[in-house]
Order: C-alpha cells, then structure tokens, then sequence
C-alpha cells in the first residue's frame, strides 16, 4: 500500500479524530481561561484565606501530573458517585490544570504593569475596580499573550492524552488504525503531521493575530 | 566600493588615528557623511554634537563594533577597516581585527563591565588570555591601575556591588589594562549620577595630564570638553561641522549650527 | 467507595520501588535532554544557513507535537525497519528529543538575554570568541537559563506517567496493574497523584533556591 492509498484509505477517520480534538482544544481551553482569570486573582488578592486557597490549587494542580489527574477525574470520581463522561472528564481535567499554569501567568502580567500606572490612576482618584478594569488590564494584555499562547500549544499537545480514557480524538483513532493495519510510520506519521499543522497553521497564526491586535490597543504597534 | 584612492600604508609621520572618507549607512539613513578626520599622538580630541549627528557611531567604527561601508580607517600607518590583499585594499577579516584592535581600548556609556567576574577579574582577563601576560604581571599591573583610579579597595568585588562612578572607574581601568595606543570614551558619564561624575572626570583628567594617553571622547559636558581637550569637533549630520582649539570653538564659532547648539547647551545649564 | 488504610499500606512498598523507576527515568531523560539541547542550539548557530534552517524547523516540529504520539511514533516505527528498541530505550530517546528542543530554547533565551554590551566589551578587550563564549557569555547565560532548566527537570518528571502506555514499569504503570489485579483504583491513583506532589513540589522549591546560590555566587545578584 503506498503512503498516497493510506491516506485516501485512513485520512477521513484522521480528520474525523481530529475534529474532536479541536473540541477538546476549545472546551479545555475556555475553561483554562475562566480558572486562570479567578484563580490569578485571587492570587492577587489583600485577604490571606483568598490568596492561601489559589496557591494551594495551583500548586496542587501544578504538582500532580496532568495524566494521574484525568485518570483521577475519569476512574475514581465515579466511585465517589460523580460520574462524568469520558469527553467532559477530558476538557475538564486538562482545563483545571493549564488554568493553574494560567492563574501565574496572569497573576504575572498584572504585577509587571509598572506600579506609576497604579499611583497616577489613584492619583485621578479612580475607584480599585475603576483601576483595574480601565488601566491595568488593558495593559496586561501585550505581556499576557505571548506566554499564554505558548501554554494554548501546549494544551493543544496536551489533548491527545484523552485517548487515554477512551475519547476518540485524533490520537485515539491513530492507535486504532494502527492496531489494524501496523503500518505505524504512516499511522503516527500522519498523526503528528495534523497536530503539526493545527499547531503551526491554524492555532498560532490565530494567537499571533491576537497579539498584534492586544499590541495596537496599547499603540506599541 | 572604490578604495583605489586610498593607500595600503600611510606613510612616516602620519597622525595616528585617520578617518578617510569614511561612510556609514543605516539602510537609507547615511549616518557618517565621507568623514576625514585625523588624531595624532598623544591628542586629546572631543566630539560633541546634537544627538543622532553621528559622534558614536565614529567611535564604534574605530573599535570595529560596526563595519564601514565606505573608505578607509588607518591606526599607526596601517589599515584597520581594510587589509592589503595582491596590492588592493579589501575589507579586513576577523583574523585582521583582532591583530589591529589591540591598538585601540574603549569605555562604554553602560560600563560594560563582567557581572560574573570581581573587579581585579574583569581587569586580568584580557591581558592574560589576549597579551598571553602572565598571571602575577597582570595582577600587578591591575592593582597599579586599580590604584590609579581608586578602586584599589574595591577589587575584590564584583560590579553589582559598585556604584555607577565606581563601576566606570573600574572599566577605565579594564580599558587601560591592554595597552591601548588609543583610548575611545563614548559618554562615559552620561549613565552616572550627578554627584559621581566629578571622580570619572578627575581619572581621565589624570590620564590626560600625566601619562598623555591619545584619546577621542564623546561628550556632554561642554565645560570639561573645553578645559581638557587639544581639539574639538562638533558633528552635525554626519559631518564635521567645525573644529578648533577649545578656544575657537567655545568663544568665537563660525558654524551657524556650532552656534545654536551651544547656546542650546549652555542654555540648559 | 472508602478509603482502605490497610491496603494503603499494602500496595505502599510496591508502588515506592516504581517511583525510584520513575525517578530514574525522569534523571536518564533529562540528561539527555541536556545534551540535546545543545546540539540543537549549536545546530542552528553555523555558518551553513541549510543546516541552520533544517534544525530550526525540526525543533519547531518536534515543539509542536504531542509527547504521546511521539512516543508511540519512536515505539511501534522502529520495529517497522527492523530496529526494535524497548519500551525504555525507546522512551529516553523520545524524551532526550522533546525536552532538548525546549532547553535549546531556553539556552537561546539565556544567551540572548545578556546585554549586547557585554559582546562589544569582549571586542575591544579583544577577546578570541572562544573565550568570550566560554569565560564571559556561557557564564552569565547560565544562570539566565536555570529557572527553565529547572521546570523543565520536573516538567519531564511530571510527564513520565505517559510512558506506561508503551510499558515502562514506572509508577503509573504499577498503579494501573494493581487496579486491574485487586478492582481497586481508588488508592493507587490517589497514591499517584500525592506522590507526585511530595516530589515535585520541594523540588521546585529547591530549584529556586539554587538559582539565588548559583546567581549570588558568581556575583551577579546581591
């Protein structure tokens, strides 16, 4: 079978595990964000109980490995009777844990806004919630994204540990394929070759269009 | 590039630093103009000039940090930019340089000093792994000039542990530590304090006076450019605009430029 | 399902003796990793633009795909050409890979990192480039780069569990078979997940310590 016949032959179950991986991307990542934004935050936060609680989930969830937590979610929960399915446990496993990565690199972003912002916006007599929402993040943005687009590839990479517990996403219909027909090379070949243009293609020219737009909001373009 | 009119050697007798028509370009920006400029031995030259007028850039093409792109720098008679190839004049190679560059020393605006290394350190390194000095002649040498400079107590320690005048002071030494037959400082006060600058200026007072070192210095400070210099030119675009003794340049400018820019200057002050 | 202390401390020996293997294998990786991470930086720093291009576009491969399928990759291609590598062999080579394209990035960082005053004092001292690679640049490079090097030592400790699926017997491979022997995966992956945390997280905290040593120790930070 040349390579050309595999992938007429395997490329439509490919494309179809792939679709559930962007899934998963969105998913996962929506949720990431959602906890990076509570939990960087409260990191930030004057009361101790608020700011004690967002380090222990970060570093618990920084601590442990991704893989024992979505064996965790999808294996153990149910004994506990919460009973997830296979493609939730997925998205929410891997959103707990790069929200814990983003909580820092929020928390990071903030405190890098040079502190004359925060005098000359008390200094105009603005309310804290005025400071943050109107000065602070605006510019928290240009510094938040280049490192928050890395993490994005990463949770990208990060999704095809879900064919682990059985979601049939691109790396779950590889290994089928490649249990059937052993032709491996092509199999995961082919398979790293979508993650590579998913990666390179669609996600980062998407994150780099957001830089530059975060970037033009502050005039540094 | 024609470096037909230009010299292999310059002949006996000759200044010991010149500039021969010698341009620089940034992509469409020409920041040196065919500049000629000589400094003889034991000359003490100031360049000043509004900023972006191309008084650094001299600097740091005579240090070969940038490439020219036009004519050619001679150092004691011999090509520095160039090196004679079957007759002919072609740009000089690594190898070339690093042969050349042992004539010239330099103090930079940001001090430059090695973060990881004690003072005495940042002024042995060179001498021993460039001059093949050996360890206990370089130290003495450093200490000498550590001396010279006050930093004398400070040697064991590293940079970050020095004030901004301190740091410079010890950089001066790092320079003086090679041997240099040229001595360039680019703004060696610009990134200091107010109240440290005078402790510099009294080293390359120093310098100036008693070991009658050749030196070409980019300044700000008007007023110590005309105590100490031999000759001053004042850079506008790229060109010399001027020069003269202190004397001429300070009291009875021609230029209408060297006018508005000093009265600029002493202005401000 | 309850909590059984008893077989807690059961399975505790057992899975104790996976952990050195997991240790074990996160130690042998990451030293290759290193290695790999300077072939790959030096790789794309030649005279030769081809080679500078091919590597630089390998690493970004290889950055943009997943650990697992690599790892599969490495695994089941090999046998394909007639070279079979055991699931460890095959392991450290696809960790040594993965991570080495991230520590040449982070060696790149630490380089670029260092003031481009420091290479113009290294020109008009006059020193050869060797030297100033080796006694001026690499020295304040590397504590620029050990904050990466460093997460990315737990980085790879944290992904070793990944290499049970190709049958590493590390400790999530060990938890996986006692789930399957005693229909218990309560305690295992408990046990999993609390021991990654013990290492893990003094180990980062020592890292950070030995940046500030390393950083006060060459002077560089007071």
């Amino acid at each position: 079978m040349s390579y050309l016949d595999f992938v007429i032959e395997y490329l439509p179950k490919l494309a179809g595990g792939a679709y559930i991986t962007a899934l998963q991307l969105v998913c996962a990542s929506a949720l990431a964000i959602v906890v990076s934004l509570v939990f960087g935050l409260m990191r930030l936060s004057r009361l101790g109980v608020t700011r004690g609680i967002a380090t222990v989930y970060i570093e618990f969830f920084r601590g442990t490995s991704l893989l024992v937590q979505l064996y965790w979610i999808y294996y153990v929960l149910p004994l506990m009777g919460i009973k997830l399915g296979a493609f939730e446990s997925g998205f929410i496993a891997i959103g707990l844990n790069f929200g814990a990565y983003g909580a820092e690199i929020v928390r990071g972003s903030i405190e890098a806004v040079p502190k004359g912002q925060w005098e000359a916006a008390v200094a105009l007599n603005m309310s804290p919630g005025q400071r943050m929402r109107r000065i602070i993040i605006p510019q928290t943005f240009p510094i938040l994204l280049p490192p928050a687009s890395n993490l994005m590839v990463e949770l990208l990479k990060a999704t095809a540990l879900v064919a682990l517990i059985t979601v049939v996403d691109l790396m779950f219909v590889a290994k089928q394929i490649n249990a059937t027909t052993w032709l491996s090379a092509q199999t995961f070949g082919t398979a790293l070759i979508v993650y590579y243009a998913m990666a390179r293609f669609v996600l980062t020219p998407f994150l780099r269009w957001l830089e530059v737009l975060a970037a033009r909001k502050v005039g540094k373009a | 590039m024609s470096t037909q009119n230009h010299p292999l050697e310059l002949p006996e007798g000759s200044p010991l630093v010149r500039f021969s028509g010698v341009t620089k370009r940034y992509g469409d920006l020409t920041v040196l103009d065919n500049l000629d400029l000589d400094v003889g031995a034991h000359e003490m030259v100031s360049v000043i000039g509004p900023s972006g007028s191309g008084k650094t850039t001299v600097l740091r093409m005579l240090m070969t940090l940038e490439k020219i792109d036009e004519g050619v720098i001679y150092v004691d008679g011999k090509p520095l930019s160039h090196m004679e190839r079957n007759g002919q004049l072609e740009f000089a190679n690594e190898k070339y340089l690093r042969t050349q560059r042992t004539n010239i020393g330099m103090v930079f605006q940001q001090f430059n000093l090695f973060p990881h290394m004690t003072a005495l350190e940042n002024c042995i390194e060179a001498p021993i792994n460039v001059l093949g000095m050996k360890r206990d002649e370089a130290e003495e040498r450093a200490l000498n000039l550590l001396d010279m400079v006050g930093m004398l107590e400070k040697k064991d320690q590293h940079p970050t542990r020095l004030s901004g005048g301190q740091q410079q002071r010890v950089a001066i030494a790092r320079a003086l530590a090679m041997r240099p037959k040229v001595m360039l400082l680019d703004e060696v006060t610009s990134a200091l304090d107010p109240e440290v600058i005078g402790e510099v200026l009294n080293v390359i007072r120093a310098l100036n006076s008693e070991h009658k070192l050749t030196m070409l210095m980019v300044t700000h400070q008007m007023g110590f450019a005309r105590e100490i210099s031999d000759r001053v030119c004042f850079f506008y675009e790229g060109k010399i605009a001027e020069q003269g003794t202190p004397d001429q340049i300070f009291n009875d400018p021609q230029n209408e430029r060297t006018k508005q820019f000093l009265s600029a200057v002493l202005d401000a002050n | 399902m309850e909590w059984r202390w008893d077989f807690t401390i059961e399975i505790l020996p057992r899975m104790l003796s996976a952990m050195l293997n997991t240790l074990l294998a996160a130690g042998i990786g990451y030293t290759i990793a290193l290695v790999v991470g300077l072939i790959f930086l030096l790789g794309q720093r030649t005279k030769f633009r081809l080679c500078n291009w091919i590597v630089r576009e390998c690493v970004e491969f290889i950055r943009s795909t997943p650990l697992i399928v690599q790892l599969f990759f490495v695994y089941f291609v090999a046998p394909q050409f007639g070279l079979v590598l055991s699931a460890w062999v095959s392991a450290m080579l696809t960790i040594g890979l993965h991570y080495g394209t991230y520590l040449s990035e982070v060696y790149r960082g630490g380089l670029e990192a260092i003031p481009r005053g420091q290479w113009e004092a290294c020109r008009a001292l006059n020193l050869s480039p060797a030297r100033t690679y080796f006694r001026v640049l690499i020295p304040q490079a590397l504590p620029a780069s050990l904050p990466g090097m460093g997460n990315y030592l737990v980085g790879i400790f944290k992904d070793t569990p990944m290499l049970s699926t190709i049958g590493v017997v590390e400790l999530m491979h060990t938890a996986n078979a006692l789930g399957a022997e005693t229909y218990r995966y309560l305690e295992p992956y408990t046990m999993v997940g609390f021991m990654f945390l013990i290492i893990s997280l003094p180990t980062a905290a020592w890292l950070r310590k030995f940046e500030r040593y390393v950083g006060r120790s060459m002077g560089i930070t007071k």
